[in-house]
């Protein structure tokens, strides 16, 4: 009895290690949401603001937001009168396992949609598009990439913007100075410190970090998009049924016209815990995502 | 579970395969993009080269700092050299190492400003050194202390003043007795030296964590990296072991059985 149980749990070990799991039924996902009663929510510990802690272990933010309303409308479908929602932190580099493995059910954070990440998971419809911007200090007197040769240019180990650059340079034949943070909160206290000349990120984040310092006037977001990245919640892949459920309930969203009013509310308005402003415009793309709903990776977005 | 090796030779700008995995670096093909081959051999060379100075800088420290805590408090100079390493050894062991590798490199440098223009692998490198001398200084004392007290006894008898006695008598031989402590302790900062991916040294950490972000081949990346820095600790092992077959004493206390040299 004893083995058995041991090799029980060696098996699940080992699929755990693997990452791979077979769905057998139409929705495992959904199956196990209704036996349950309750699904478990990969959050971020700081993309402000689209997912993020207010502190005491409680998530919110533009996506934490919209996942809520998804699985009330979840909820409503499989007729449940309670769905207990679990909080999972998740980082850049353990957010595909723990969603293969179905540690977590849904991931609400600030994953980009691309083609390589779309072979281990799915992606809902994407309703932010994400711009990669260049911060500088104010007085730096840098306004565009090209005047960043030579210069220090701060990024976040386990992002694709390592990579954004690196096409850029050879591209242009211009060579940064390339130092990376171990976090975004890493990365701008190297452009605070003068360690680096220009922080080279998404645009939400850069706004986040900026608002969060001591003294945002001293930063601005500067130059041209460098890249444009569709940002999107992320579910389990080989389960269509749940995936189809998610994107019903976001198209719900989108036409009661709920969306400017969340874009209002997370990016242009003071958000907790500390009644910051991100301050970033509703972009056209991002409109657009919205005016057609799809889950296009990021390689569709490459302007050629 | 298969493996798929063949990420090592797509370059690291849009995954293509290149045309030799050792592309770049060698200069094998003309304008070729680096490969994450490349790469992990660049990284190795940053995880050497901080181990390296690293090291250096421990050994040097630790020796004078292991020493002078050694010393007879006979005269106040001596007081106050004992004092001196004492409170290095507790002032550095205390405290985490990747504390003071950010201290080293966000703190100190706000307030001596002629560290700011110091790259971050001097910076990590003082960091990982000062936190091992702390315990290399431990080992040595442990290893005159060991010594029985007739040597130094000895010594003086023979006329020999303090530094003389520590050149000529105790230090020949305390240094022999601590090789063995100080082998896996040079093998620690090969490992240690990883804390230099959190202040932006690319070295193999950091590759690790950047390109299994770019590839999704994370079992791959860690394996090599795992099997690179497993291979720079046991090449440190081996070089040890010849340093302390070298300089072995016949008779002497730590070289009469051959076998537990390994």
């Amino acid at each position: 009895m004893k083995s058995k149980k041991w090799a029980r749990g060696c098996l699940v070990a080992a699929t755990l290690l693997m990452g791979t799991l077979n769905a057998h039924s139409a929705s495992q996902t959904l199956d196990k949401i209704k036996s349950t009663g309750a699904v478990t929510m990969g959050v971020r510990e700081s993309s402000i603001p689209m997912s993020y802690t207010t502190g005491d272990s409680r998530f919110d933010g533009y996506h934490v937001e919209v996942c809520r309303m998804i699985l009330v409308d979840i909820k409503d479908k499989l007729g449940l009168s309670t769905l207990r929602i679990n909080y999972q932190p998740v980082t850049s580099q353990n957010r595909v396992p723990l969603v293969q493995n179905g540690t977590v059910d849904i991931e609400c954070g600030s994953t980009t949609n691309n083609a390589n990440r779309a072979k281990d998971v799915g992606f809902a419809n994407t309703l932010y598009i994400e711009e990669v911007r260049i911060a500088v200090k104010a007085n730096s007197g840098i306004n565009s990439i090209s005047q960043l040769a030579n210069k220090k240019v701060a990024t976040t180990t386990g992002t694709t913007s390592v990579q954004l650059l690196r096409k850029h340079e050879k591209a242009n034949g211009v060579n940064f100075d390339e130092v990376f943070g171990k976090d975004h909160a890493d990365s701008f206290l190297l452009l605070e410190s003068g360690r680096a000349d220009a922080f080279v990120m998404d645009g939400s984040i850069l706004a986040g970090n900026i608002a969060n310092s001591k003294n945002p006037k001293d930063y601005k977001i500067v130059g041209e998009v460098l890249a444009t990245e569709p940002i999107a919640i992320m579910v389990p892949k080989n389960d269509p049924e749940f995936k189809a459920a998610v994107n019903a309930a976001i198209a719900k969203i989108v036409t009661n016209g709920n969306m400017p009013k969340l874009w209002d509310k997370w990016f242009l308005k003071p958000i907790p815990p500390k009644n910051i402003v991100v301050g970033l415009e509703l972009s056209p793309a991002t409109k657009n995502a919205w005016a057609n709903l799809n889950d296009k990776p990021a390689e569709d977005y490459v302007k050629k | 579970m298969s493996l798929d090796l063949g990420v090592f030779c797509k370059n690291n700008l849009d995954g293509e395969v290149v045309e030799h995995c050792f592309s770049a670096l060698f200069g094998l093909a003309h304008n070729s993009d680096p490969s994450y081959l490349d790469w992990l051999m660049k990284a190795w060379v940053w995880t050497l080269s901080v181990a390296g100075l690293s090291l250096t800088i421990a050994l040097i420290l630790g020796l004078l700092m292991g020493t002078l805590r050694t010393l007879p408090s006979s005269s106040a100079l001596n007081k106050f050299l004992i004092w001196l390493s004492t409170s290095w050894v507790e002032l550095f062991r205390n405290i985490p190492i990747l504390v003071q590798v950010f201290i080293w490199y966000h703190v100190i440098p706000a307030f001596v400003l002629p560290l700011k223009a110091l790259p971050s692998y001097c910076l990590v490198s003082i960091a990982l050194g000062f936190f091992t001398s702390a315990r290399i200084a431990e080992q040595v004392r442990a290893g005159i202390q060991a010594l029985p007290s007739g040597q130094t006894a000895a010594a003086t008898a023979l006329g020999l003043t303090t530094a003389q006695s520590y050149r000529y008598v105790i230090l020949p031989m305390a240094l022999r007795i601590v090789i063995p402590p100080l082998t896996s302790e040079s093998m620690n900062v090969v490992k240690n030296s990883s804390v230099a991916f959190a202040v932006s040294v690319p070295e193999l950490t950091l590759f690790a964590m950047q390109a299994q972000e770019e590839t999704s081949k994370g079992v791959e990346i860690y394996l090599a990296v795992t099997l690179l820095y497993a291979l720079s600790a046991f090449a440190v092992n081996r070089i040890m072991n010849q340093i302390e077959k070298r300089s072995r004493v016949p008779g002497f206390i730590v070289s009469t059985d051959a076998s537990l040299a390994h």
